[in-house]
């Protein structure tokens, strides 16, 4: 049955956590059943409060073999870090 | 009150609580039997973690019908004492819940039957006076309201699906449809408690039909015409699947009593 439903990504939001994060993947015949098959798969051990999912076919990622060009560049940028201006006493705790 | 009455008044609230144990320990001892035959990994753990979440209510009712049982006995009992240790005559479950899976349209039916009784049923139980029943309904409410939603869900997506899943599902209703008037029969501890610890069933009939009937439209499906009623489960008459359930379930307690993880 599941090699003809689509693969879903999961995503959730921990209870102290800021940022939906990537779970894992199911598979589901539509978006209602995707949610609930998130609830039950990965949420059992109070894992998140809150659900994304997006089919997969949805989800663009890099290639690795395009990794160098992409990332490799900023390595060695210093000056575009936000490190070298000293806060003044009054606001460093800012 | 004399000892007599204060003892008939606890043998009341200790069937009231029995009852309510047995259906939810049926439920999911049936559901689990699901456990690595799902018909999709997803849906094997959905279906054993509802049987899981109906097996601890059935532990939070054992829990309190034997801390009452024990405030008059000097042999102190426990919860497994009353799960594996008494007999199909002593089980006071509703009948639908010992009846077996079949297929998935049966299960997630009986599923859907069940839990929408309960819904209703703990919705009002929140207000017994009896303090821990009430905490008891408020907190599996929670779960039960889960257990509704899956399941008519599936419900659904198998009556308004193709026509195997269509049959299966009228199939599935035709065979469980004699169950349903058990619910709403108040027994006699029922109706000795009604105006105090228990609900009175008749509150809840027509709400778990409208539920039903909004369901099913959605789903494609129709209510049976009317037929004869099962009874008997909540005063230790059952069907002849309680008895091999309960074979398997409590063969080690009684080969080797007081045996331990």
């Amino acid at each position: 049955m599941s090699s003809t439903e689509p693969l879903w990504e999961v995503f959730i939001r921990s209870k102290q956590g800021l940022d939906h994060k990537h779970v894992g993947s199911l598979h589901a015949a539509d978006a209602k059943m995707a949610i609930e098959n998130a609830r039950d798969v990965y949420t059992r051990r109070m894992e998140g409060v809150s659900i994304w999912v997006v089919e997969s076919k949805y989800i663009h990622s890099t290639n690795p073999d395009e990794s160098e060009s992409l990332f490799d560049p900023a390595n060695d940028k210093v000056y575009r870090h936000p490190t070298f201006y000293e806060l003044p006493d009054e606001v460093k705790y800012m | 009150m004399n000892s007599k009455a204060i003892n008939i008044a606890k043998k009341n609230l200790v069937d009231f609580t029995l009852f309510l144990a047995d259906s939810s320990l049926m439920m999911g001892h049936r559901l689990s039997d699901w456990t690595g035959h799902g018909p999709m990994i997803e849906q094997d753990i959905a279906i054993t973690n509802i049987a899981l979440d109906l097996i601890g209510q059935s532990r939070n009712f054992y829990q309190y019908a034997a801390q009452l049982i024990n405030i008059q006995n000097d042999k102190k009992i426990t919860e497994d004492d009353l799960a594996y240790l008494r007999d199909a005559n002593e089980f006071k479950n509703l009948l639908i819940t010992e009846l077996p899976n079949g297929d998935w349209a049966f299960t997630t039916t009986k599923l859907f039957f069940f839990s929408a009784w309960q819904f209703y049923f703990y919705k009002q139980l929140i207000y017994s006076k009896d303090e821990q029943l009430a905490a008891i309904a408020e907190k599996s409410l929670k779960e039960v309201t889960y257990h509704v939603r899956w399941s008519s869900d599936w419900v659904i997506r198998l009556g308004d699906g193709t026509e195997e899943s269509k049959s299966r599902m009228e199939n599935a209703i035709l065979n469980l449809w004699p169950y349903i008037d058990e619910m709403f029969v108040p027994a006699a501890f029922e109706e000795n408690l009604k105006n105090s610890v228990s609900i009175d069933v008749n509150n809840i009939k027509n709400k778990w039909i409208e539920k039903v009937k909004s369901v099913f439209a959605e789903a494609t499906l129709s209510i049976p015409e009317k037929m004869w009623m099962q009874n008997g489960g909540k005063n230790g008459v059952h069907t002849e699947h309680l008895g091999y359930i309960l074979a398997e379930m409590q063969f080690m307690q009684r080969a080797y009593p007081g045996l331990e993880w």
